[in-house]
Parts: structure tokens; sequence; C-alpha cells
């Protein structure tokens, strides 16, 4: 494998890890609450994807209109009876109650589908390719998840800001007593972040679903490259988010040029050395 | 009916009462100064009266209906503003941000942003900088202007003059008074004795929570030594 | 002139009281001499007050009673019971062990960590190759273990100390599963696949099995009780009051001259070689060993931390009731497969929902109760402080 198709592969694989990421990214933005469960709801929407596929005999992309939905509700609604509860002085009561989903969604998920790994097929998508000159190849469904990534942030850095849903986003981030002067009520504003933020979650976790295999227990990694991509980016930073991915993505393509087993390893391994020499990040935001 | 009154208004923080059974009552029209000194608990009774400190219903009336649990986001939608004190911009917005946030979520009406940079010409030149990054007194401006945008019927200002130069604090209560013709009703919490009794209609003056002395703020009725007297505590 | 003590010391004789008052467990003799000499001394009106600052309280106190009598029957356990409850209490006791350190690391130094399991495998590893590699006593590797995981914890803290609050337990995390990634791939230690203690080492311990299980179930039960009165030591010590301070506000208290970073750091550590201890003596227990089983996030630290939050996190009493009630749900529960776990999220969710100190954090404030006293209290001595007019 040559050193191109190595870059070529990590940075397309990042694009996966920056859509993980932008759920986890926009949450701590905006509620200042790390979503332990993020990883979870990763794949459960893409078990909520492989049961809509199934019943309704549908492509994986046609059942993102079902399950993209789905999750804004289950977003909101989770925020609004749940973890609105836990906003406070002290950090432990959302990041113990969303551990605590997070234990819950797994071991349900165990329960209801068993421990076998599952994959959401596409046909001959998952193998094409194009090929460009001096043999580099590249997946043409990597690149749809890069491109997805990509319209992602695009889309995500015109909602906040270009639209007065957004400048209530940033605000409430900055100051939540003086957006509550602007007749924002923060609880729904809140509500609306989390629906969002898993919108674009359960689209990572049926990409990440057609692109790789999945059981119930691999919530916990996806958190871990999610977070990875979000630090090495810089907390809070949108294109820094992409960056971060793309970091970890090339990484863990250089350890799986070495061999299978150091793919993950030298991924972590990197975000540790970002963390030690440069612990805001790469793209650390400038305003705050 | 009075616009906005507060019955017997008691407020806490945490353990700490900050209010003890405040009565104030603010007439349309009409412009209100609150003084006393540091701590006294003027702050306190902005900040209850737009329900950013709940307090039980009765104890707050805006129209005679009691708000006094409501939060604070309804009571904007009602009518109430305030401009909180240290002006608390957004700092991630720039100028013209700040501004359009103050109505964006709330039924047009009157003020409308070319107004708003029509009272305060300065802020039109700035208006694509981060709120941050102005001066003082044009910070201030930003926050009256984000709580004019909400069309409010009664505006609650929280020192106003805090941390600005003289010549400032001049041109901001000019253009108060402007806003006080056009109809708004407001409410002037100040330290600035000489200042806020000049702007007002009438007065009340608090002391360690608790209202000291209140009246018309015409020089010939006012008895300083009474006044001193309900200030200081002396 | 009122009834009521004086807030503060005596009045008339501040050094005498103030000795008083420094001792954690001055006697009433003491006292009585010092509100003597006030009789004596020419303060007019008031009769100073004395006072003694106490920790224990009576069900503390009775507790102690009741805790003895325990200790006495769980150590007396293997002459009288067979093997089964044996292994279940060695069990109990060292997950009792982890959740008190859980408990500091979080509840206290406000270090919510996800990846305590990183100390647990590294223990364990330790012991395995000091074992096997260079013929170490396996109770000698215990103790070294321990070491072996409070070096390794001063570069990670280093590291994960960059991360605030709940990126700080992703980053612990993310620590444990390089961990264990690392160790897969060092072929002397098993690889992925494992490694177990030959038989030639565990005859070291004790040469029959019967002595063996014996000593191993001592140890179990010699750990929890070590741990949890390190634990309170380390509460009750200076240590403990800056960490308290820490808890209550982190800014206020640096301000006040309190390190916070090296507070913290010093309890990261002391807890890392702790768990490193349990991690050699789980393993030492099991006598295999894997990546996978070793740096096992659920059963080292997700049960863990459902023990502490069930229990009443932030308090030394909650570990104890969430580990009672983890091993009651689990036997109960045991034909439900992971059910077990599912309940134990949602209660968990509920507690830090709606008790947020736990189900003893509900007891102390209902029942006023409090077995391992921490706080300081005042005691007005009787007779004292009235500040009854002599004339």
């Amino acid at each position: 494998m040559n050193v191109m198709t190595i870059l070529i592969q990590g940075t397309l694989l990042g694009g996966l890890y920056a859509l993980f990421a932008i759920g986890l990214s926009l949450t701590f933005g905006i509620m200042r609450v790390v979503n332990i469960a993020h990883g979870d709801l990763i794949t459960l929407a893409a078990f909520a994807a492989l049961v809509v596929t199934d019943t309704l005999a549908i492509s994986p992309f046609v059942a993102l209109g079902v399950v993209v939905p789905l999750f804004f509700a289950l977003g909101y609604l989770l925020q609004r009876g749940l973890l609105n509860r836990t906003l406070g002085d002290s950090i432990l009561p959302p990041l113990l109650v969303t551990f605590g989903l997070s234990v819950i969604i797994q071991n349900v998920l165990l329960e209801v589908f068993g421990a076998n790994i599952r994959r959401l097929p596409v046909g001959n998508l998952e193998t094409a390719s194009l090929q460009l000159p001096a043999g580099i190849a590249i997946g043409v469904f990597p690149l749809i998840v890069f491109a997805a990534a990509l319209i992602c942030l695009g889309a995500l850095q015109y909602l906040l800001y270009r639209t007065r849903l957004g400048r209530a986003f940033r605000a409430t981030s900055d100051d939540p007593e003086t957006a509550e002067l602007m007749g924002i009520d923060n609880r729904h504003l809140y509500a609306l972040a989390m629906g969002i933020a898993l919108a674009f979650t359960a689209l990572a976790g049926v990409l990440f679903a057609i692109r790789t295999t999945f059981d119930p227990a691999s919530g916990p990694i996806r958190l871990i490259f999610a977070f990875e991509a979000v630090i090495i980016g810089g907390l809070g930073s949108l294109w820094g988010t992409l960056l971060g991915g793309v970091v970890l993505g090339i990484a863990q393509s250089i350890g799986a040029a070495i061999s299978l087993e150091w793919q993950i390893l030298a991924g972590h391994i990197a975000f540790m050395i970002i963390l030690v020499l440069k612990p805001d990040g790469l793209f650390p935001r400038t305003q705050d | 009916m009075s616009l906005l009154s507060t019955h017997g208004l008691c407020a806490h923080y945490g353990d700490f009462q900050a209010l003890f059974g405040v009565d104030v009552y603010i007439e349309r029209g009409e412009t209100v100064a609150v003084i006393g000194a540091n701590g006294a608990g003027k702050s306190t009774l902005l900040r209850a009266m737009i329900g950013l400190l709940p307090s039980a219903p009765a104890m707050v009336r805006l129209d005679g209906e009691p708000v006094g649990n409501l939060p604070a986001h309804d009571l904007v939608r009602r009518g109430v503003a305030l401009v909180p004190e240290g002006r608390r911009l957004f700092r991630s917005l720039s100028v013209e941000e700040n501004l359009r946030l103050g109505g964006d979520f709330l039924a047009p009406g009157a003020w409308t942003l070319p107004r708003v940079y029509e009272l305060f010409p300065r802020l039109a030149e700035r208006r694509d900088s981060p709120a941050t990054l102005l001066s003082g007194g044009e910070q201030q401006m930003v926050a009256i202007g984000r709580a004019l945008l909400s069309n409010p019927r009664v505006l609650l200002c929280d020192e106003l003059s805090l941390g600005l130069a003289p010549i400032i604090v001049r041109e901001i209560y000019a253009r108060l008074a402007t806003v006080a013709a056009s109809g708004t009703t407001l409410v002037i919490v100040e330290q600035d004795i000489s200042r806020a009794l000049e702007s007002a209609d009438r007065f009340y003056c608090m002391q360690k929570g608790r209202v000291s002395l209140a009246g018309a703020c015409g020089t010939v009725t006012v008895d300083r030594a009474a006044l001193t007297q309900a200030y200081f505590g002396l | 002139m009122s009834r009521l003590p004086e807030p503060t010391g005596s009045t008339g004789l501040p050094e005498q009281t103030h000795s008083a008052g420094s001792r954690t467990r001055s006697d009433q003799h003491e006292s009585a001499t010092s509100s003597d000499r006030g009789d004596q001394g020419d303060s007019p009106t008031l009769r100073p007050m004395s006072y003694r600052v106490a920790r224990s309280t009576r069900s503390s106190r009775l507790f102690s009673a009741a805790l003895g009598v325990l200790l006495i029957t769980l150590i007396s356990l293997p002459w009288w019971a067979d093997n089964g409850p044996m292994r279940l209490i060695a069990e109990m006791a060292y997950f009792l062990a982890l959740a008190q350190l859980w408990n500091l690391l979080a509840g206290y130094a406000g270090l919510v960590s996800v990846g305590q399991q990183a100390f647990v495998g590294l223990g364990g590893y330790t012991l395995f190759a000091l074992t096997d590699w260079y013929g170490v006593h396996p109770l000698w590797a215990l103790a070294l273990a321990g070491l072996m995981a409070a070096l390794v914890s001063v570069p990670v803290a280093l590291a994960v100390f960059r991360l605030r609050g709940a990126y700080f337990a992703v980053g612990t995390w993310v620590v444990a599963e390089i961990f264990q990634l690392f160790v897969a791939q060092v072929p002397r230690l098993g690889g992925g696949s494992g490694y177990s203690l030959t038989p030639a080492i565990v005859r070291s311990i004790a040469a029959d099995r019967g002595t063996r299980d014996q000593v191993l179930y001592w140890i179990a039960l010699a750990l929890a009780v070590a741990v949890t009165a390190a634990v309170y030591a380390v509460l009750r010590s200076r240590h403990g009051l800056a960490l308290t301070a820490i808890r209550d506000s982190e800014r206020a208290s640096r301000s006040l001259g309190v390190d916070t970073w090296r507070t913290k750091l010093f309890i990261y550590v002391v807890t890392a070689g702790c768990t490193g201890v349990i991690g050699a003596f789980i393993f030492l227990l099991k006598l295999r060993i894997s990546p996978a089983s070793g740096f096992d996030v659920n059963d080292w630290t997700v049960v863990v931390i459902f023990m502490v939050v069930i229990g009443g996190i932030g308090t030394m009493e909650g570990p104890i009731v969430g580990m009672l009630l983890y091993f009651g749900l689990r036997e109960w529960l045991a034909d439900y497969g992971s059910w077990y776990l599912i309940l134990l999220g949602a209660v968990a969710v509920v507690v830090m929902l709606r008790a947020q100190r736990g189900l003893w954090g509900w007891v102390e404030s209902r029942f006023g109760l409090s077995l391992f006293p921490i706080r300081r209290q005042l005691v007005i001595l009787p007779g004292t402080g009235q500040g009854e007019s002599r004339e």
C-alpha cells in the first residue's frame, strides 16, 4: 500500500469520525454536557435502520428518511424529559445519567438483538471504487461518507451563523440566563439542540453501519472516536472537528498499514500525543 | 390597575433573604427610579420583577395578574424587558446579532433594528464587530437596544451608569428620555441620586431589602435629609 | 442575657479553650479544668464555655461495636463455613474496596474516572509477570503491583488532567483502552488470548488448596478493611479537608491557597496504587488473565460506579450499601441475563435525578445517621457556656 492511498483512506475515514463527533460537539458547545451514551445512540441508530430496512424492505439510504426524524424526536424528548433535569452546577448528574443510559441501551440491544455481528447491505456500492492514476483506488462509499460529513458541517455552520435559531444557540451557550431575557425558553432550546445532535448522530450511525459491521457492544468505541476527534480538533470548533476526524483517520490508516491490531492503538496514541503537546487541540476556538 | 406591581415581595438567594416584603407599583407611561446603596436589594427587585428570581405568584403582578412564579422568558413575552447589570452582551455574537436576538423570538412592534440604529447611530457603524470589542458606553447602548427590540411595555434598567464616563452617562440618559417620550414605561435602578431624581417622575429608596422612602421627584418635594437617612440608614 | 451558648469558644479564657478545641478527642476532664479556672479568673459576667471538637457520634460508636462483631464473624468464617460463601464474600470484599476507591476519586476529589480498569488490569498483569518471569512470591507481587500502578498513574495523570469534567472521564477510558490494546501486542504476556499462572506459583501461596483458599479469603477481607480504613484516614486528614473544600468550590479553595492540582494528583495516584493491588489480587484469585478480562470496563468500572451511585456518592457508607444491593440484585436476577445491568442502570439514573446522594444520603438526611463521621462537630459540654451572670 502506498503512502497516497493511506492518506486518502485515512482522510475519508476521518469524514466518518467527524460525523460521529458532530453530535457530541454540538451538545457540549451548547449545554456544556458530554453525552456518554453518544456512542450507544450511534449503535441504536444502526439497529433502528436495520429494523426499518428489514420490515419495509427498503434501502438503508431510504431508511434514513425514517431514522433521522425519529432520532430528532428521540433527542428532543430525551433532553426535555430527562437530561434537562440533570443540568446544574455539578457535572456528576449529567455524566452519570448518560452513563446509565449508555449501559441500558447496550444491554437492551443485547437482549433484543443478541450479540451477533450485523451489517447494513447496500449491494455493489460497498465495494465500488474509483480508479485514479498511479494505481490509487478510492472507495465510492467512503467518498459518499466524506461528502456527507462536509455537507453536515456546512449545514451546521449555516444553522449556527446564519439563522435566528443559531444565534439563540450561541447566545444560550454564552449566557443562559441572559438568553432567557431574550424570550428564549432554554429548556426548549436545549431539547432542540439535542434533537438536532441526534439527527446527525442517526445519519452517522446508519452510514457507519453500511461501512463496517456492528453489534450491541460497539457503542463505547464510537464514543471514544468521536471524543478523540473533538479533542484533537479543538473543543467547540466546528471545522476543527473535521480536522480532528481526519487526523484520527490518518493515524488509524497508518496503524492499519503496520498491522490490523495497530489500527485503533495508533489512533489512541496520536490522540495522547496531541493531548500532551497541544491540549487545546489543533484548531482552538478563538472566542471563548 | 398598575402595569407592574409587587406585593409583600420576598426573595431569597439560597438561605440568604434579599428582599423583605417590598411593595412597589409602576403606572403606565411613567418613569420610576429605584435608588439605594450597594446591597440594598435594587437589582434583586428587578430580577424578581422579571422572573429571574422566582417568588410566590401573587407577589408580582403584571396588569393585575399574578406572575411571580413565571419564568423570565414568559415575562419577556408579556412585555417586560431588562437591561441587566453589567450589560451581559453575548460575547460570541456581533453587535447586530446581539440586537437582533432581542426581537428574534418575540412579536414585532414599533422598535425595529433601523430605529435602534437611529437612536444610537454609533452602533450602526460597528454593527459587524464582536460585541465585546466595543467601549463600555457602546456596550450599554447595545444592551438597551437589545432590550428595546423586544418592544417592551416596561423597560427595567439596572445601573446603566456603572463604570461609564459622565459624558457617556449623560448621552445614554438623554436617549432614555426619548424612549420614555415614546410611551415606554421605565424603571431605572441607579446609585447616583441626582441623576435618578432628575430623570424620573417618582422614586423608591431601598435599604437592606426594604423600601425606606418613596415619593415624587419634583425638586421641591424631595426632602434631602430624609432621603439621606433613607439611603444610608444614618 | 442570652441563654444560648456562644458560637465561638470562651470569651474569658481563649487559650485554654482553644487548646481544648484543637484536640479531636479532648475529654471532659480537661475542659472541666478550663472552666474551673474560668471561675477563678476575672471574667465577671460570663462563665467561659467549654467545648470539644468531636467526630464520633452515638450511632458511629454503636456501629463500631457491630463492625467488630461482624469482622470477628467474617474472619472466623473459614473454620465453620464451606467454600461457597467464602468465595462470594471474597468477591464482595474486593468489589467493596474498588467501590471505596472510586468513591474517593469521583465523590470526593471530583475526578470522575471511567478508566479505573486500566489499573486493575495493570495490577493483574504486573503480578503475573513478576511471579512468572522473576519468581517473585505472589504476596510480595501484590504490593509491587500496587507500586507499579501508582508509578504508571503519574504520567497518565499528567495527560488526562488536561481534560475537564466529562472529558476527563472519557480520557481515562482511552488510557485503559490503550493499555488493553498494548498488552495484547506483547507475546510474553500471552498476547490477545491471555495468560495463566503456573501451578508452581499457585502452590507457593500454600501447598494445599484448603489453606490457599483460606489465605486468599483473609487477604480479601484485609484489603477491604484496609482500603476502607485508608479512605477514611485520607478523608479525615488535611487532604480530606482540602478535598471537601475543592468539591464545594474549586475556585474558592484555590484562592484560599488549597493546591487543588496537587491534592487531586495525590488522590489519583493513591487510588491507582490501591486499585493495582486489588487488580493483582483479583487475578491471583482467578488464576487467569486476558486483555479483555483484565481491562473490562463493565466489570471493573461500570458495576463499581453503579454501586457507588446507588449507595450514595460522596459518603463512606454509600459504597457498602451499594455493594450489598448489587450482590443482592445479581443473585436475585441471575437467570435473566443482562437484565440486572439494565435494572441497575435505570436505578442509577433515577437515583441521580431524585436523590443525588444515593440511598445512604437519603438515610443520613432522614435519620441523621453517620457511621463514618468525617465532619468535625462542636460539642458544647454540659454546665458551661450558659452565659449566666455570676453576680
